[in-house]
């Protein structure tokens, strides 16, 4: 494909060009597959050295199963819940005829969002919905309404699941836009003219479009959510187990009596938000198929 | 056709801002009438075509078809049929689920869908077609589909927005070819967008020829070319010989394929210039000859006969007096 | 369309509401400091907090160096894979993707297992090491999103013609990352580099679980202990993090562009 003439010494050339990728490459090997790839391995390594599968059975304790089930319902509940939210926002500034500044103005913000996740996060959440957060006083004040007796609790899998949604919702917009865009206006202008109600437009070509790239980027905030640990160590502490935070305690503690179970839950881990990814991966795929 | 109006236009204007892109246009056809809307880009001919189907509000000015008012009338309420230059078929539907759609939202049942459609795919050449993704077919094939698509719904009115612009060139002509017959046979008024002035003048009963907003001349392709009625209308369709004004009177001009270089019955004078380029375009040879310093292009048959006229001969021109075009001032 | 702009605003309304109450709640209580009125106590008690002021240059620090072995790192293979090697982008796209797909805490475990102090390279085993650790691990956090800034920013300028015309010039290949090609793409190196920065600065994870006085777990520390610090280190660190992508958003447009493109 290069046509650079060959009048230089192509042996000393073509090093060099190994030689500027190299340092990529060792550095994503030594920081990112030989770590997960000795983790995948040491799962499957006993207390005494020998190859065994007792770590992956180890992972079907009673409380162990339950952390993978809350971190799935966790990841799962503030996935959907910001995809549609975040889809129903995206459709607003895009096709809602909303002032043109309105766009840029949530994109920016979307792009700072979804950074904004970690302990300033719950700092921010409990400020407004603590028992002592601004919401909270406004509700019980003004409109006599306490959220705290009625059972409500920013501590807790729901106030978790709400925090979540403020990066969530931000990441499904940033990636939810171009496929938006995608939609041609011609589309709806052809579906116009051939009868159709914007509902019915919707309902036969919008969303039947836009479906791959919501599933595909659903399952992306699934993986999102699934390895995030700041913000819930931050807010929930360790009252709500999830993986991350079991995770964490094992390594904190560093009582690896058991080395080999701390690396079967990691490999749990990275099945779960690998499989999700793929799936994002192939739908993504599959949808540019169409997009011709 | 008959000659009762049915797609009237009455002062019809469109301003985006400041800006006036359609000022004050009136125009009638009769039903069954192919009409082309012809002019550069910008002239405001696909805002009038958009204001038809209910894309864009006018500013003032109304549109009456089959005798009633549809300017206030949502685009889906219009019955109008609509081709674009993009095709615009829906990439997640099949050819048959794209041209049933216009059916199908109407609540037609299946079976008389079914039969529609497959009518439509054989009307454009396509039977069989159904179960194709319009990412699986070439441009041409697409817009024969989107044809289908917007006449499957039985419309009182079809609009075709350069509908050719994005095919190649062989295909376009083969295509436009289609889009007429198609339209005689089913006799459905169709109003044309074009810049192309070969597509409009060889398909077109009637073409609208605009520019900057105004209509510069109405009339059927024959009028247009051979009468323009103004400078605009000559220079834009076909091409244009300025005549030398010493000889003929300022603002002149003539058909290149009027000039001959031996006399016709109807000739009635001669001019005398100097060959100075030899064009070889195939069948024909264009020739630049200098007269009093106005280059003339004439266009004469690749014969095998006699001597072709050489760069740096003097030549003898005849031309007929009365196939001179008056660019003036109009009177 | 009428209604249809009804719900637009209605949705972006709601919208609005759950993302800026959060940030008014958060700036109300940090000021709440001083009993009866508004005050910046808060704050000034953070700025003047030795911890504070430690931490934050520490994770300043750090988050410098990993933008510059950032660099160092994916610029010439972006450089070299654009050029003579577009065979090898499938697998670099792949392990640029492998960060968001592995989640920062296997990441740490990993290294910590791998790393510690009994094992060839033992990082762990020193402060210094555990800060070369620390800064790769950021580098590696950051990759995804240092990539794409690059790539975008290589593909916008044509670089195979570019470096051609500087090889007949009698360039070294050096010399022409360094001077022909960094230039045009010093904005799009400067986002990432403002991506990173806002990454570490924010990062908790691996920086508690190396044990580095970073900025994260200074955070996570105050919110334990104190009441209305908390607060307000959350509005400074919205600030900054939006900061950060505001001047990533204003370097976009100045983005430099050959007319050119090679793909």
């Amino acid at each position: 494909m290069t046509d650079i003439p060959a009048s230089s010494r192509p042996q000393r050339r073509f090093s060099l060009e190994w030689l500027g990728v190299a340092p990529f490459i060792v550095f994503a090997v030594m920081f990112l597959i030989l770590p997960t790839l000795y983790l995948v391995g040491a799962a499957f390594v006993g207390r005494d050295g020998s190859l065994t599968f007792d770590n992956i059975t180890g992972l079907f304790t009673d409380q162990i199963l339950a952390a993978y089930w809350i971190s799935i319902r966790i990841s799962g509940a503030s996935a959907i819940l910001g995809a549609i939210f975040g889809l129903a926002i995206a459709l607003a500034i895009i096709r809602g005829r909303l002032p043109d500044g309105l766009r840029s103005a949530v994109m920016t913000f979307s792009g700072v969002a979804s950074n904004f996740a970690g302990v300033p996060l719950a700092f921010a959440f409990i400020s407004t919905l603590g028992r002592l957060g601004l919401v909270t006083i406004i509700l019980k004040t003004v409109f006599d309404i306490d959220i705290y007796r009625a059972g409500f609790n920013i501590l807790s899998f729901w106030g978790l699941t709400l925090t979540y949604l403020y990066f969530q919702i931000p990441l499904m917009i940033l990636m939810i836009a171009p496929a938006i865009d995608g939609l041609k206006k011609e589309w709806s202008e052809a579906s116009q003219t051939l009868g159709a109600t914007p509902l019915q437009f919707w309902r036969y070509v919008g969303f039947p479009i836009l479906w791959p790239s919501f599933l595909g980027t659903l399952s992306l905030l699934f993986a999102n959510a699934f390895g995030a640990i700041a913000t819930a160590y931050a807010l929930t502490g360790s009252s709500l187990n999830i993986v991350p935070i079991l995770l964490y305690a094992q390594i904190r503690g560093d009582a690896l009596q058991n080395p080999g179970l701390g690396a079967a839950l990691a490999l749990g881990m990275i099945v779960i938000t690998a499989f999700a990814n793929i799936i994002y991966l192939v739908i993504s795929a599959r949808a540019e198929r169409w997009m011709r | 056709m008959s000659d009762q109006t049915f797609l009237r236009v009455q002062d019809l204007t469109k301003s985006f801002g400041a800006t006036q892109v359609v000022k004050g246009v009136s125009f009638a056809f009769s039903k069954g009438e192919f009409i082309s809307l012809l002019g550069p880009s910008g002239c405001g001919k696909t805002t009038i075509l958009r204001m038809i189907a209910g894309f864009e509000t006018p500013t003032s000015g109304t549109i009456e078809v089959d005798g009633k008012d549809i300017t206030g009338l949502k685009p889906n309420q219009r019955r109008l049929g609509m081709v674009f230059q993009a095709y615009a078929l829906f990439p997640n539907l099949n050819v048959g689920d794209n041209i049933g759609f216009g059916l199908k939202v109407a609540g037609v049942p299946r079976e008389e869908r079914r039969a529609r459609v497959e009518e439509m795919l054989r009307l454009i050449g396509l039977p069989g077609y159904e179960k194709r993704y319009p990412y699986e077919m070439s441009g041409g094939q697409q817009q024969r589909v989107a044809l289908a698509r917007a006449i499957a719904p039985r419309p009182r009115l079809l609009l075709l927005d350069e509908p050719l612009s994005a095919l190649d060139a062989k295909i376009r002509v083969s295509l436009r070819e289609e889009i007429r017959s198609i339209q005689r046979e089913l006799g459905i008024t169709t109003v044309f967008v074009t810049h192309d002035q070969e597509e409009a003048l060889s398909i077109s009963d009637r073409v609208v020829v605009m520019n900057a907003g105004n209509i510069e001349q109405l009339g059927t392709p024959h009028e247009i070319y051979n009468r323009p009625a103004t400078r605009f209308a000559a220079t834009f369709v076909g091409h244009l010989n300025t005549l030398p004004p010493a000889l003929f009177g300022p603002d002149t001009a003539i058909r290149p394929e009027l000039i001959s270089l031996s006399p016709r019955p109807d000739t009635d004078r001669t001019i005398t210039g100097t060959v100075t380029d030899i064009r070889f375009l195939g069948s024909v040879l264009r020739l630049r000859v200098d007269v009093e310093d106005t280059s003339l292009n004439i266009d004469t048959f690749n014969g095998h006969a006699a001597g072709a006229p050489q760069q740096g001969d003097t030549v003898t021109l005849h031309l007929a007096s009365r196939d001179v075009l008056n660019l003036g001032p109009q009177s | 369309m009428r209604p249809n702009k009804f719900w637009a605003w209605l949705v972006f309304g709601l919208g609005a509401a759950y993302f800026l109450v959060p940030l008014i709640a958060t700036f109300e209580f940090s000021l709440k400091m001083r009993r009866g009125y508004y005050s910046f106590d808060s704050y000034a008690s953070v700025f003047s907090d030795p911890a504070f002021q430690a931490t934050f240059l520490y994770s300043t620090l750090i988050g410098v160096l990993a933008i510059v072995v950032g660099i160092l790192v994916v610029v010439p293979a972006v450089y070299f894979v654009r050029l003579r090697l577009p065979g090898l982008r499938p697998l670099m796209e792949f392990m640029t993707l492998l960060p968001l797909i592995i989640p920062a805490i296997v990441l740490v475990y990993g290294y910590i297992r791998l790393y510690n102090s009994s094992s060839i390279i033992p990082f762990t085993g020193s402060a210094l090491g555990t800060d070369i650790l620390l800064t790769c691990a950021y580098v590696t956090l950051a990759l995804p999103y240092m990539y794409r800034a690059v790539d975008t920013g290589m593909r916008a300028i044509d670089i195979k013609t570019l470096t051609e015309a500087a090889q007949i010039m009698g360039a070294s290949t050096a010399r022409i990352i360094a001077t022909v090609i960094l230039p045009n793409i010093l904005v799009a190196v400067l986002s990432g580099a403002f991506l990173t920065f806002a990454i570490v600065i924010g990062e908790f994870t691996i920086t508690s679980l190396l044990n580095r006085p970073g900025f994260g777990p200074y955070l996570q520390i105050v919110g334990a202990n104190r009441a209305y610090e908390p607060s307000a280190l959350a509005i400074i660190s919205f600030i900054i993090t939006w900061g950060a992508m505001g001047m990533i958003q204003l370097l976009a447009r100045f983005a430099p562009r050959t007319s050119a493109r090679t793909d």
